[in-house]
């Protein structure tokens, strides 16, 4: 509390890229978490021209080696190096979680709006909905969709979406019922605004921050449903390059001691949910300062 | 104020279940008969010819329109008819109920393990803010949720067999130099241990650990946080304030006063922890080579054997359901609270 504040005078406003400073200088492993952060972008946008070996490339004198200098993260029974493998599946892990989040976001943010504004018969239905996705347990749920519509990227994109829409739709109603009745909304309705102007430019803004905080928490959550489906066969076909069939693969592996195969892919996945949670608590730190631990 | 006993607050819950029960018996029926392409080719399997689809149609009821198919999906599912397997031949419920108690006994330990570890850390956590209590928590935590448990569960092999050689090989439920213990309750670990079978049950045990243990570091996590959160909060409200004026023994106010009350939280959150437990599950079963119903589905699925997957995505809905239900149920009993309206 500074004396300013208490003095009643108005605080300076700083420009909102100190507040991100702040928070992501404030902790070391934040700082650690941008520098993944953009090394995995960059690895989505340019890895598959940077990557030493042609990830498809087999070659049955290379099989199996562990890595080494040319080899970074060692080979695969078909001797493709698993190094480039792993990069290039950055950006087809990185598209379908973003996807999943944007496309969740986008149809919950609207079910939550709709439900929460006019209540009625609306909310109704889409509430009964929604419980009855909570009813299955999600990963089984998706699997489920996948098998049934399909096994293709696009289904495992919209079974990844559906089984995340709950959360949206729930945070955005209860948004919308606190503030539906407040003086801004009011004002704006007798000013003589239509109700969808109401709704997108009035009370969407406001119910922003806590949706921003539920998507970057629920990338790194996105990122490791994909991944599981496509390591139990669901999805993402071989020999495409994805970091859960990188894995499946290596399981057979890892008992007769080719640990490399599937350790590497793993790690990098892992590495990469942990960044996203833990940029999903620089994102609350940063828009929800009264929820910081 | 009026007050409600037990038996019909119980029952009350009991009927909130219908609608839960009713939804997930229409999704499933989506699932597989209402969804675009043709669902007699799907229950068929890859290499079926013209006769066995039409006949498969037939048997299926999907020469009828949309409201007699479910119908007729609702009537079979009441007399536990799930459609039959095409890669083992059998029913598919026969199957499921057979491999219940292998993830019964997976999922039980794990959850048993992860309350045991997860509960006391976020207790100390929430007493010793920034001690390295609190940040051995709050690691657990990011990396718990971080983990895919097919990769801790790989890692894990890779670590104590291979490198190690301390752990059993993963290959199921038993070594097969054991033959499995009489069935009373289908988990190895306690029908060894009712036969007086010392040594089966240590190898039952030996083989549950890594498994239980790649199932128990994922769900650890959102309880360690929950415990500790409310804990944090009880521990800074008035009447543990007051407990603590009055002279209360410390570890009174700890257990008696402030975790009781944490506890009821975080029971109710227990509903995403049984998520977490039943997804991760199938992942975990396939690493270890478990045989319990998240194998099955994912055999099921490279077999393109449709009736199964759908019956399995039946089977955990109906599990998750009921596992709520108890939860639930354990809740009404334990917290008075409840039994009085306003």
């Amino acid at each position: 509390m500074t004396m300013s504040v208490l003095a009643g005078r108005p605080e300076r406003r700083r420009h909102p890229a100190f507040g991100l400073a702040h928070i992501v200088l404030s902790d070391p492993l934040n700082v650690v978490a941008f520098a993944l952060l953009t090394l995995i972008v960059l690895m989505g946008v340019f890895g598959p021209y940077v990557v030493p070996y042609d990830p498809l490339r087999s070659s049955a004198l290379e099989a199996l080696l562990p890595p080494s200098a040319a080899h970074w993260f060692g080979t695969d029974e078909l001797g493709r190096d698993v190094f480039s493998r792993v990069v290039v599946a950055t950006r087809l892990d990185l598209l379908i979680s973003v996807s999943a989040v944007a496309l969740s976001l986008a149809v919950g943010s609207t079910i939550g709006l709709l439900a929460g504004y006019y209540g009625g018969w609306f909310d109704r239905i889409s509430g009964r909905l929604i419980d009855t996705i909570m009813a299955f347990p999600l990963f089984v749920l998706a699997m489920g969709i996948v098998s049934a519509a399909g096994n293709t990227v696009a289904n495992v994109v919209y079974a990844t979406a559906i089984i995340n829409l709950p959360f949206y739709a729930r945070l955005v109603r209860a948004e919308v019922l606190v503030r539906r009745e407040a003086g801004f909304v009011m004002a704006a309705r007798l000013c003589g605004n239509p109700d969808w102007r109401i709704l997108a430019f009035h009370i969407f803004p406001n119910t922003l921050p806590p949706l921003m905080i539920q998507a970057s928490l629920n990338m790194g959550w996105s990122i490791m449903n994909a991944a599981g489906l496509s390591f139990i066969g669901l999805g993402v076909q071989p020999p495409t390059a994805e970091w859960g069939i990188l894995v499946a693969q290596g399981a057979n592996f890892i008992v007769s001691g080719e640990w490399w195969i599937a350790l590497f892919p793993g790690a990098v996945l892992m590495v990469s949910i942990f960044t996203f949670n833990l940029l999903g608590d620089v994102v609350r730190d940063l828009v929800d300062p009264l929820r910081r631990v | 104020m009026t007050s409600r006993s037990i038996p019909s607050l119980v029952l009350r819950r009991l009927l909130q279940a219908v609608p839960a029960l009713a939804g997930i018996v229409v999704v499933t029926f989506i699932l597989t008969r209402a969804l675009p392409g043709d669902p007699a080719i799907l229950f068929a399997g890859p290499t079926a010819d013209e006769k066995t689809i039409a006949e498969v149609r037939k048997n299926l009821g999907l020469d009828k329109p949309l409201a007699a198919q479910f119908v007729f999906y609702v009537k079979s599912l009441a007399h536990g008819d799930l459609g039959r397997s095409i890669s083992t031949g059998q029913g598919v419920g026969e199957e499921l109920v057979r491999r219940i108690p292998a993830s019964l006994e997976l999922t039980l330990a794990a959850l048993m393990l992860s309350v045991s570890i997860a509960v006391p850390l976020g207790v100390m956590a929430a007493t010793r803010p920034n001690s390295w209590v609190d940040h051995l928590c709050r690691v657990t935590v990011s990396c718990g949720v971080s983990l895919p448990p097919f990769f801790t569960g790989l890692a894990f092999i890779a670590l104590f067999y291979v490198y190690l050689g301390w752990s059993p090989a993963p290959m199921g439920r038993l070594n097969i130099l054991y033959s499995a213990p009489p069935h009373v309750t289908g988990l190895y670990v306690i029908d060894a241990i009712l036969a007086g079978d010392g040594k089966t049950a240590r190898a039952a045990l030996l083989q549950l650990l890594l498994p239980a243990c790649t199932l128990a570091l994922f769900t650890a996590a959102p309880i360690a946080r929950m415990t500790r959160g409310t804990m944090l909060q009880i521990l800074q409200s008035d009447f543990v304030r007051t407990a603590r004026a009055a002279g209360l023994a410390r570890r009174t106010v700890l257990w008696t006063y402030a975790f009781r009350n944490a506890m009821l939280p975080v029971i109710t959150t227990f509903g995403m922890v049984f998520s977490f437990t039943l997804g991760a599950n199938v992942l975990v079963e396939k690493v270890f080579s478990w045989p319990g119903l998240g194998s099955f589905a994912v055999d099921a699925l490279v077999s393109s054997d449709y009736a199964a997957v759908q019956g399995f995505v039946l089977a955990m809905a109906v599990i998750f359901v009921l596992l709520n239900l108890a939860i639930d149920i354990f809740y009404t009993i334990v917290e008075p609270r409840l039994r009085i309206d306003a």
